[in-house]
């Protein structure tokens, strides 16, 4: 049986509040925060990007491996904010962990599904036995223009999963993907901000995918929404997750402990990732978890683990992720923010 | 002039049809009201569409859905006067058969307005207020009727709560109607919690952007009495300009283009206020159906408001306005809105309204508005 036998999260400490950033714009902060549960987001630092915390990440998966990275033969990066156009962010993650030379190494891109692409190609490998062990992040530093509505949400963290076959932390039960051409989301080349069709983000895009992942693998695999202990769906608001999970037929308490996003905000890539830490820091043997991405663009990968009794001897190895997710933070102002994020730029 | 009766209507379910494509939308509408008149030809159409340049960027649209209809070569025009351009397609065509021209006139509407992006739609929308006047200095029309209610509050003591009641009463009937893009209902608590527009006006004042279409198709009343098709006739028919910049009316909470369009309209139908069953008007703001009221006479100059307090406009009411749910639940695709208020006074007077009809009604009256009132249409209809 092949699963996950490292997890490791990674959140930046600075944050900015919806009121803050709603003050600035002359908009509605409850509204914000009632219509889209939002509250706070998580702001990278100016020398942070996708390749930083990747790297963080994959540290603390290695940590609860307890493997030789050396021994990793395969290094993906899921993103939609690689720091290069050309030149990967996978072999700078590769060589700082150890990993190099013998890795086959790629970046992914698929909106905010780009990281469970790269688990499901880093399972999918160590399947295959082509690989002993495989590496795969989500990450993202995302960015939302100035004054949109995803300026509220666009936020910045990274999940990374190492996949093998032997000392599995949990069991991947099964796995399935739904993919259309749906353009809801979009960034040519060149632009800097990611455009989106507002509404049509949602019933034909995230509702139609995720439905779409999720009956397909629960069918797949024989099993109800009430077999599974945590479900962990995509967070590009508070709202979406909990209204997808109702249409499933999944309870609140099944999607809360996963359920990041009113205080990280949307890690695009790491979103459901980060989720699938969170619940399996608190995961019992035996406990069943489910997880589905989501895309724009679109499509959903989703996955099912089992948890083994294994995670009670490497959970305490790495920091957990709601910890990071509530301790040591650091709020910022809007203009340290725009600074950070080079919304506004220093004259030289 | 010869009577003219409608025969034939047709729509389908309004909301953001991003499955249909603009033509798509039209001929399923067109389709249904030929089937429902018993016709396969007809001699000439008119189109009311306020911009489907800037909505999906198409002009030339008469030919276009005649063409894709079925129906070319006839003759097909398009008619425009904003928000309005609905009815005003039917009053063209009330012209050219009452005028002997043509017997069988398929008289339509449409907008596509949720393919672009909200800006897109608002500017598009802008476009319909003074872009010198108005428009450049930033106003667009959820600010013009925020004005209009402040100013209306202020000179006549007109209270939140009341406005709000308006789209209370509106929903209220759209959840009745299983075409409407929005078919429930709301508290006046949710619409004044709702979020804030451009004060006093909250977002549960607003009428949505939509995507749909309506047709009718209408002939001489001898041709309708000979096919033995109920008779929905014509009675009297009114069109009339104003200002299109608010700031250059004598009083910004008088409709006069609506008041002239119905005295028209009564003249012609020789009808009074009281002669009226029901009415379809054109509540883009809720603001707006309390100045629509007034300026058709229904109620005094400043007593909009506290009419419904009194539920007179309810669908149990005295005489009950927007039966259909209105453009603030039914929705609001700018061109075919006139043509859907000319449908809702068809059902009724056939009583086919389903669970909203009203009891025995005979004379009803469609009120369709360009703007901030830059244009007023209204037309009396009455079953025989």
């Amino acid at each position: 049986m092949e699963g996950i036998i490292g997890y490791g999260a990674y959140i930046p400490r600075n944050r900015i509040k919806v009121e803050e950033i709603a003050k600035v714009w002359g908009a509605d902060a409850p509204s914000y925060k009632r219509g889209l549960m939002l509250e706070e987001k998580s702001v990278p630092s100016p020398d942070q990007d996708t390749i930083t915390m990747s790297v963080e990440a994959s540290k603390r998966a290695l940590k609860r491996s307890l493997i030789n990275p050396a021994d990793i033969g395969a290094v993906y990066i899921g993103s939609e904010s690689h720091p290069y156009a050309v030149k990967p962010s996978g072999t700078v993650l590769a060589e700082a962990i150890g990993a190099t030379p013998e890795v086959h190494t790629a970046d992914f891109e698929f909106a905010c599904k780009a990281g469970t692409e790269g688990m499901f190609v880093a399972l999918s490998l160590v399947k295959a036995g082509e690989v002993k062990y495989g590496l795969a992040v989500g990450a993202d530093t995302s960015q939302g223009a100035p004054g949109d509505a995803l300026e509220y949400s666009a936020a910045a963290g990274a999940a990374a999963f190492i996949f093998g076959r032997d000392n599995i932390i949990a069991k991947a039960l099964e796995t399935y993907s739904y993919t259309t051409d749906t353009p809801d989301f979009w960034r040519r080349e060149y632009q800097y901000y990611p455009q989106h069709g507002g509404r049509f983000t949602g019933d034909p895009a995230y509702f139609k995918h995720i439905v779409g992942a999720g009956k397909g693998i629960m069918e797949k695999a024989g099993m109800k929404p009430s077999d599974f202990n945590y479900v962990i769906f995509h967070q590009p608001n508070g709202k979406f997750p909990f209204r997808v999970g109702k249409m499933l037929g999944f309870e609140r308490e099944q999607i809360e402990p996963g359920w990041l996003v009113n205080k990280l905000g949307n890690t695009y890539s790491a979103s459901s990732p980060l989720g699938l830490t969170a619940s399996l820091d608190i995961s019992e043997p035996g406990d069943k978890i489910l997880i589905v991405s989501y895309g724009s663009g679109a499509g959903s990968d989703a996955f099912i683990f089992e948890v083994t009794e294994r995670i009670e001897k490497v959970r305490d190895l790495a920091p957990k992720t709601r910890e990071l997710l509530e301790k040591n933070k650091n709020y910022l102002e809007y203009g340290e923010y725009a600074k950070f994020r080079k919304k506004i730029k220093k004259a030289v | 002039m010869r009577d003219v009766a409608v025969i034939g209507v047709g729509m389908t379910k309004w909301g953001e049809l991003w499955e249909k494509s603009f033509r798509d939308i039209f001929v399923e509408s067109a389709l249904l009201a030929l089937d429902d008149a018993g016709v396969d030809r007809i001699d000439s159409m008119y189109v009311g569409s306020m911009s489907s340049g800037l909505f999906v960027g198409q002009e030339h649209i008469a030919s276009l859905l005649a063409d894709y209809l079925g129906q070319a070569p006839i003759p097909s025009t398009r008619v425009e006067t904003a928000c309005a351009s609905g009815g005003l397609a039917l009053r063209l065509g009330f012209m050219e058969v009452a005028s002997g021209m043509s017997d069988v006139v398929l008289v339509g509407g449409i907008e596509k307005m949720t393919d672009v992006s909200g800006d897109e739609a608002t500017y598009a929308l802008g476009s319909a207020a003074d872009q010198e006047y108005e428009g450049y200095h930033g106003i667009t029309f959820p600010g013009l009727y925020a004005l209009i209610a402040r100013a209306h509050m202020e000179k006549y003591g007109t209270t939140r709560e009341q406005l709000a009641l308006v789209a209370v009463k509106n929903h209220k009937n759209g959840a009745k109607n299983p075409l409407a893009q929005f078919p429930f209902e709301i508290t006046v608590d949710s619409v004044l919690n709702s979020v804030m527009i451009a004060d006093p006006l909250r977002l549960l004042d607003c009428s949505p952007i939509t995507d749909g279409a309506a047709a009718a198709v209408i002939v001489p009343v001898e041709v309708a009495k000979k096919m033995k098709k109920p008779v929905i006739k014509i009675l009297g028919t009114g069109h009339a300009t104003d200002t299109i910049a608010l700031s250059s009316r004598k009083d910004i909470t008088w409709l006069e283009s609506t008041y002239q369009a119905a005295k028209q309209a009564y003249d012609m139908a020789d009808k009074k206020p009281e002669d009226i069953n029901f009415i379809e008007v054109h509540d883009c703001f809720t603001i707006a159906e309390i100045c629509v009221l007034e300026a058709l006479g229904i109620v005094e100059k400043g007593k909009g408001g506290e009419a419904y307090e009194d539920e007179l406009t309810f669908l149990e009411g005295k005489i009950p306005v927007n039966t259909s749910g209105g453009l603030k639940a039914k929705g609001h695709p700018v061109g075919a809105t006139g043509v859907a208020q000319v449908i809702e006074i068809v059902k009724q007077l056939r009583g086919e309204a389903g669970k909203r009809q009203i009891k025995d009604p005979r004379i009803g009256m469609a009120q369709n508005m360009g703007g901030s009132g830059g244009s007023s249409v209204v037309h009396i209809f009455e079953r025989e």
